[in-house]
């Protein structure tokens, strides 16, 4: 199916064939909008990232090294700030999401193309505000948690004011995709024949629009009560510090699903493609994506249980989270069983998105240790919790962040990378990425709190190994992404549909040309009819 | 979705999906400032039902008379638009500005008040509220009435018909959204305190 | 003028339910003046979002799209105020 739709001549740059700041700065083209974010994005996961190199280096030693203890606070507050609000939140969900979402449901662009520019600039803007307060320096952690926010000598309330028009930018992001999906799907295309992607950023989307706005009146609410001392936040005026954690998880915790459905979106696209065998059980994967958005809304008191709230608050809290476990369990029985007699071959993006698939079970299956009450006060705050987030993040959301750019580069640039390259690359992502926070499960075991800029002497050993772990991971991150770079310019020109794909994304040229299809296509069968029959059957 | 637009409603769905979506998210964004409100008023009920009293009950009473006629206009003007009466749809317009900024002058008179007795923000957590929640409410009410000069602008060059008013249609759900976040904040604040 | 009748309705009886309003607050009903303040405003919302905002002859999608935010804002209420209850 992908040869006859070639209609653009070798060579075409499609939708990139015009040049200038201009075409890019003022474009409404949905797919430029996403190569911005992409880039925005990635440049904020290497600066991170060397932010994280940085610690993990000082964490060589035990006692003082490299840098002041202040300085430790304020690089890691400005690691996890960036790498959550800059990097992760809108790293898949903005910047693919925004290329693929039209692609897949074959539509010319978003519902709104001047407000989806819109997002992007106010994220820009965003980002200016947040970035210059959080250099200025700021010492509160990425949460910002009163009293301390409210008296620290730092800048919050710019950074209140950064944060809030960043998470405008997610917000409207939201709403564009959820009105885009509901009323632009090309002719033929119901629900149940939408790519799982589409569903599980349908499920991000609603999140992004729902949960969001409690965080801006909450960075609004924390502004007031620097500059006017409402009070609300404030024990000492009757206020409740435990409210701004009521209200910073009400988003936050929503958001971690944020982060982790797109990725599993894009699992739920390459695994049947390079497995060659109809995804198994599609419902249950798009209505669990759905649930986990819903529970997701359900959950947020786990991040408190020893911050003083209720008991009772805390037995329906932790009852509550397990219920997560169930539609995740689901999504990933899901994937095993489309693996299973599969003609699996190992290309780069199954590589990602099978690494996703193992490093997410570990990542998940210890959430359920923080999420029980009695675990929880043993190992809350160590760096069990450290390692558990950076499985289900970095082992979740970057491996399929990772697995989606390999997999749509072709389609978005024209060019193939360099397979062998991008292998090497990924066997010393997951080999350093496991060498780096597999022992930090262990130290929290021990006991070795977080956050701290100096620890005991006795955990040595295992930091030593997180740290030179961290190095490979490093590596591979600079081999994946030189490669990239370097196949921008020299890698061969892409086929259509490299990886025969029956998506709507891989029947339009590569790259797509500026209105994404020279014909709407026509949809008659969901997209993961692989396998000898069905695919013989759509390839006529 | 056989079409993207139907007769009865003037502007066209994905327009309407989008408005709702955006309110949404406005709902949430008030709904954490009532949810404060509703934890306070719980725990310190005494210190509330006295700050309540402070406030002047029949400017609220009046504010309210206010910003529901504005409703009432914006939504004839809407109606008049949709049968191509443009004439009409200017004045509701110009009178909808009109009584927003009544609403904003009466709010003024109350807030000087409030300053002039020595009650501000960081007086206490009933006055720390209810500055945080009209304040908002207000900042909404300019956004609103920035919309109707635009309209305003906009129609004065002809730019709406009975075919196509989706601009002034969704502003006006907008505008009645803030509406409804009044009626909220009259009873909460002004009446039961 | 008979097609605008329904809006000038709809506008008389909200001005009149804000005039019951501020009435019965004069009234010293003890927990009950909150519970009939909130449903008289309930009443006059539901009066704005059917007829100001024609949520009456809308489509089902649109009018989940006004519904379905009011289960959320209902979590983050119940949520935060059940740990209020419990630890005052």
């Amino acid at each position: 199916m992908a040869d006859h739709a070639t209609s653009s001549l070798p060579g075409d740059r499609g939708y990139l064939s015009e040049q200038g700041w201009r075409s890019w700065a003022l474009t409404m083209d949905h797919k430029r909008i996403g190569v911005m974010y992409i880039w925005t994005t990635l440049g904020f996961f290497v600066v991170a990232g060397i932010l994280a190199l940085l610690l993990r280096l000082k964490l060589l030693v035990p006692g003082p090294a490299l840098f002041s203890d202040h300085t430790y606070n304020v690089l890691f507050t400005m690691h996890g700030a960036m790498i959550i609000f800059l990097f992760i939140i809108p790293a898949i969900p903005s910047a693919l999401g925004n290329f693929f979402i039209p692609l897949l449901i074959g539509c010319r662009d978003v519902a709104f193309p001047r407000l989806n520019l819109f997002s992007y600039w106010i994220f820009v803007a965003g980002i200016l505000v947040t970035v210059g307060t959080l250099v200025a320096p700021m010492d509160t952690g990425w949460t910002f948690y009163t009293p301390y926010s409210t008296r620290t000598s730092a800048a919050v309330t710019s950074l209140s004011f950064g944060l809030f028009l960043i998470g405008m930018s997610s917000i409207l992001t939201g709403l564009n995709f959820i009105v885009t999906i509901h009323t632009m799907r090309a002719p033929g295309m119901s629900w149940y024949r939408m790519p799982l992607f589409i569903w599980a950023m349908y499920a991000t989307s609603v999140i992004q629009v729902l949960s969001t706005p409690v965080i801006g009146i909450t960075f609004l609410l924390l502004a007031a009560e620097r500059v006017f001392g409402i009070g609300i936040f404030d024990p000492a005026k009757g206020g409740d510090p435990l409210l701004f954690q009521h209200f910073f998880w009400f988003y936050s915790h929503p958001v971690v699903y944020v982060m982790i459905l797109p990725a599993m979106g894009i699992v739920s696209e390459v695994v049947p493609v390079f497995a060659r065998k109809p995804i198994f059980g599609y419902k249950a994967i798009a209505y669990s994506a759905l649930a986990i958005a819903f529970i997701g809304f359900l959950v947020w008191g786990h991040h408190m249980f020893v911050s003083g709230m209720s008991t009772i608050s805390g037995v329906i809290f932790s009852f509550l989270t397990f219920f997560v476990a169930v539609p995740t369990g689901i999504k990933i029985f899901n994937w095993i069983a489309t693996l299973y007699k599969g003609s699996i071959s190992f290309d780069s993006p199954m590589l990602y998105a099978l690494s996703f698939i193992f490093l997410f079970i570990i990542g998940g299956l210890t959430g359920l240790f923080l999420g029980s009450l009695a675990t929880d006060v043993h190992v809350h705050d160590t760096y069990f919790l450290v390692a558990h987030f950076h499985y289900t993040m970095m082992g979740g959301t970057v491996m399929g962040l990772f697995a989606g750019l390999h997999y749509w580069f072709p389609k978005m640039t024209g060019r193939m990378f360099n397979e062998t390259w991008a292998k090497n690359a990924w066997w010393l992502v997951v080999a350093g990425f496991n060498i780096t926070f597999f022992p930090m499960f262990i130290l929290g075991m021990q006991g070795m709190p977080r956050r701290y800029a100096e620890y005991p002497a006795k955990y040595q050993p295992l930091n030593v190994v997180a740290t030179v772990g961290s190095w490979f991971l490093a590596l591979g991150v600079i081999i994946m992404f030189a490669n990239f770079v370097r196949s921008l310019r020299n890698g061969e020109p892409a086929p259509d549909n490299p990886w025969r794909g029956l998506t709507l994304e891989w029947q339009t040229s590569s790259p797509p040309p500026e209105e994404n299809f020279h014909e709407i296509p026509t949809v008659t069968d969901w997209p993961y009819g692989y396998g000898n029959r069905n695919e013989a059957s759509r390839d006529h | 979705m056989t079409t993207n637009h139907d007769a009865h409603n003037g502007a066209p769905v994905s327009a309407r999906l989008g408005i709702w979506a955006f309110l949404a998210t406005e709902l949430l964004l008030f709904g954490a400032l009532f949810t404060a409100y509703a934890q306070f008023r719980i725990t310190h009920a005494e210190l509330f039902h006295q700050e309540h009293l402070k406030l002047n009950r029949m400017l609220g009473f009046l504010n309210t008379l206010v910003l529901l006629t504005s409703s009432l206009t914006i939504a004839v003007g809407i109606a008049a638009i949709r049968r191509g009466l443009q004439k009409v749809l200017k004045i509701c317009l110009a009178l909808t500005l009109a009584l927003a900024c009544g609403f904003l002058f009466i709010k003024y008179l109350e807030w000087s008040h409030d300053f002039h007795q020595g009650w501000f923000p960081r007086t206490n957590l009933f006055f720390g509220l209810y500055f945080m929640m009209t304040g908002l409410h207000g900042l909404h009410v300019i956004a609103g009435m920035a919309l109707m000069v635009w309209l305003l602008i906009k129609a004065q060059r002809g730019a709406f018909s009975a075919e196509y008013s989706t601009p002034v249609e969704i502003t006006g759900l907008y505008w009645h959204f803030v509406d409804i976040v009044w009626i909220y904040l009259f009873p909460l604040l002004y009446l039961i305190g | 003028m008979a097609a605008y009748k329904i809006y000038f309705v709809a506008w008389s009886t909200l001005l009149v339910l804000t005039a019951v309003t501020v009435a019965v607050s004069y009234l010293n009903l003890g927990l009950w003046n909150a519970s009939v303040a909130l449903a008289i405003a309930s009443l006059k919302a539901g009066l704005v979002a059917l007829y100001f905002m024609h949520l009456r002859h809308e489509i089902k999608l649109v009018l989940g799209f006004a519904v379905f935010p009011f289960l959320i804002l209902g979590l983050i209420l119940v949520g935060t105020l059940i740990d209020a209850i419990y630890r005052f």
